[in-house]
């Protein structure tokens, strides 16, 4: 048992059991009762092909890992709590998950003055950069802050929310300030709101600020610098700061958020000085069947984490939203941005439209085209002085202007995308991409590899049999002349609405310049819903590969054998 | 301590054994302070369709067959409406990386259902929803009747069949 599941339980039971009991008739009457659960389970073989053996594996055939939410409300009041199981993690899931124990609980009052939350929350600070606390099962993430949360709306349109706690870091409990304790203020004010005589004006602007504070114990901290042993001093409270703007009017949108961290020496920025700023800004216009955006990012040394030593997917306090899009088919995937908090500076731009059906370019059923470009560089970074080299540990590390932009490109993306109805039972998605992707900087490689060009297309086509019957096939083709060389991948599922899902696919790489590596990624796959459970079971390899959520990675590495899947939710 | 947790466990299991049919039937829309589509304060409790049932719909703008559902209802979307009087609700857990590209998504699209933004997943988390897309049938009252989670085609008969049971007063047949 871990620490502090002797008070978990206490909490739960004097929360949760405590109402029920008491409460009598009106619980009956009032008490609502929801769940949902996940049980993820495989079994691995050996792949003489993949070169995954007995030893690999380490004698591990069998991994399985879920999770059971629930929660209980009563009117105003509310409780839940999550129970996690990793015996062991599936492969490419961090083993320091390996346990299990209920990591999240809660209790929370609401009304429409006041919500306070006891035990761990989520949460997020406008888009995030100074503070956001998420989950994400699929990235194996989970930063909730274990402690207190106040949010009070006095008035309409103004929201105040202050939070107070530390973060989970897998099942390791906080002693002996092990890690930092989190503060944060933030403060919203929604004009239209809070105004009575823009209630029903065609601007609308929001706009909000908050402070946060991480103090991790520490005074100095002994760093081997040239050979010689250094005695760095530490900042224990670590502040960062942010403010935000949404303004609309019409179908017009302006969004902006900047942040500023003080100095964070960190493993993350390699013990410098420099002090951090971002600066997101986005605009948008809409209007029927035409959507554009525009967005520019530019970063310098903002991760910000509650313990400085950590490099890896853990303890962030803050959320550095990417301005590239996220790619789900198989090959676009291989290729994903992730975001460098030590710096980058990113430009996108995204234009959609619907050709009107009935039109001579639309037809019958109208046309729908997508258009996206983003490129993300670095920073441009200069010695601070002709002697001192750039990102010396224990000095400033480097200067750079504000919004300078650097010349290596981190990552480039250019898509097109058009969606077409042709009849009744014919229907396509086609979309060419083309990418480049330093592998060396996103992987954090050194210089190994240098950065991979590819052009990729996909034809997504689906043809309804009748109302319930559905098969629908892709084909994808990935040309590169760096990294594994070409792919070739297509899909074959066949639905029955609403409870049937088959699907066969396969992922070659036929381009490998190693023809022993020329390998075949297959898979077949059936899933059974029933109302919100859903059951699905699949055998094949799995591809090495990145998988991203928000620009935070993580890295799946290649197997062969069964999985099954299993969730729902009441 | 084991003992206690154990004791949480069977009681939980029990209450839901016992309420299974009651609770089922029961559980509202809950309270939830997340965005509308222009980025402003929205509380979950305001969705409504004047006594009409309404439809919840998570989806997220990388979500394949999340879009292929709302597209498919989208040609359906004006007979429904005109039918039933019903009102699609699509909330989009995109995060702050593609939150604000909703708004366009959705007009690029031609799109007409009621959007609103759940950026951190705190709608989702209170829905219990896992897997997206998923889908909420509530009644007149606010309360959810029924849910379906993933997408076939066809899905949407299904879909526009409980709410016609809903509005007419009938019990809904989850075969």
């Amino acid at each position: 048992m871990k620490h502090g599941s002797s008070f978990t339980t206490r909490f739960l039971a004097v929360f949760i059991l405590l109402p029920l009991l008491s409460a009598g008739q009106s619980f009956l009457d009032y008490s609502q009762i929801s769940g949902n659960f996940e049980a993820d389970a495989a079994y691995y073989l050996t792949d003489s092909k993949l070169g995954i053996t007995q030893t690999t594996l380490d004698g591990r055939y069998f991994r399985a890992q879920g999770f059971a939410d629930l929660t209980y409300s009563l009117k105003n009041f509310s409780a839940g709590m999550r129970f996690e199981a990793y015996l062991p993690p599936l492969l490419g899931y961090d083993m320091q998950y390996q346990g299990l124990g209920v990591p999240y609980w809660w209790a929370k009052y609401k009304n429409d003055l006041i919500e306070v939350t006891a035990g761990n929350f989520y949460e997020q600070f406008g888009n995030g950069m100074a503070f956001r606390t998420y989950q994400d099962w699929t990235l194996g993430f989970d930063n909730s802050l274990r402690g207190l949360r106040v949010k009070v709306n006095p008035w309409g349109g103004v929201t105040f929310t202050g939070v107070l706690g530390v973060q989970r870091n897998y099942w390791i409990p906080w002693t002996n300030n092990n890690r930092g304790i989190v503060k944060g203020i933030d403060a919203d004010f929604y004009l239209n709101d809070l105004i009575k005589s823009m209630s029903a004006s065609k601007w609308q602007l929001s706009f909000g600020g908050n402070f946060v504070s991480d103090y991790q114990k520490g005074k100095e901290k002994d760093l081997p610098i040239d050979t010689l042993l250094y005695k760095l001093s530490m900042p224990e409270n670590v502040a960062c700061y942010s403010g935000r703007i949404n303004l609309t009017y019409s179908g017009f949108n302006l969004y902006s958020e900047y942040a500023y961290k003080i100095n964070d020496p960190s493993a993350m920025n390699g013990w410098i000085y420099h002090p951090g700023s971002g600066l997101l800004i986005g605009a948008s216009y809409s209007r029927q069947n035409l959507g554009i955006t525009a967005k520019t990012k530019w970063l310098d040394n903002m991760s910000y984490k509650s313990d400085r030593t950590v490099t890896s997917n853990q303890l962030d306090i803050n959320f550095l939203p990417p301005v590239t899009v996220e790619h789900t088919y198989f090959l676009p995937s291989m290729y994903p941005y992730a975001t460098q908090p030590n710096g980058e500076v990113g430009f996108s731009g995204q234009v959609m439209y619907t050709i009107p059906r009935k039109t001579k370019l639309g037809g019958k059923y109208g046309m729908s085209i997508a258009v996206n470009f983003a490129q993300v560089n670095s920073i441009r970074k200069t010695q601070i002085s002709d002697t001192i080299p750039l990102n010396k540990p224990g000095t400033l590390g480097y200067k750079t202007s504000f919004f300078s932009v650097g010349d290596v490109v981190y990552f480039q993306d250019a898509n097109v995308e058009i969606t077409k109805k042709f009849s009744k039972s014919l229907k396509g998605i086609f979309t060419y991409y083309h990418l480049a992707y330093n592998k060396d900087v996103i992987e954090g490689h050194g210089k190994q590899y240098g950065t991979v060009y590819s052009n990729i297309g996909v034809a997504d086509i689906t043809y309804f049999i009748n109302p319930t019957y559905t098969l629908r096939g892709e084909l994808q083709g990935l040309w590169t002349r760096q990294d594994n060389g070409n792919w070739l991948a297509g899909l074959l599922e066949f639905t029955i609405s609403p409870k049937w899902f088959f699907s066969v696919s396969d992922q070659w790489n036929f381009g490998n310049p190693d023809k022993s590596q020329q390998i075949h990624y297959y898979n077949v796959n059936v899933a059974f819903v029933y109302n919100t459970t859903r059951i699905s079971l699949a055998y094949g390899r799995q591809r090495a590969g990145i998988i991203c959520v928000g620009g935070v990675c993580r890295y799946v590495p290649q197997s062969t054998g069964f999985t099954l899947t299993v969730t729902s939710s009441f | 301590m084991k003992r206690t947790l154990l004791c949480i466990i069977l009681c939980l299991a029990g209450m839901i054994a016992s309420s299974q049919n009651a609770t089922l039937t029961r559980n509202t829309v809950p309270s939830v302070d997340i965005k509308d589509i222009k980025g402003n304060p929205f509380n979950t409790k305001e969705i409504s369709n004047d006594g009409k049932p309404f439809i919840i719909s998570f989806w997220a703008t990388w979500c394949k067959p999340c879009i292929n559902e709302l597209t498919t209802i989208a040609d359906l979307y004006d007979d429904w409406q005109e039918e039933t009087g019903v009102v699609i609700y699509a909330v989009s857990i995109d995060d702050a990386r593609s939150s604000n590209q909703v708004g366009p998504f959705i007009s690029g699209k031609g799109w007409t259902y009621k959007i609103l933004l759940d950026p951190n997943g705190d709608f989702k988390r209170a829905m219990n929803v896992n897997l997206i897309p998923q889908t909420f049938v509530v009644d007149g009252n606010g309360v959810i009747v029924w849910q379906h989670t993933s997408y076939a085609q066809g899905n949407e008969l299904e879909l526009i069949d409980v709410v016609r049971k809903v509005k007419a007063g009938q019990p809904i047949d989850t075969k």
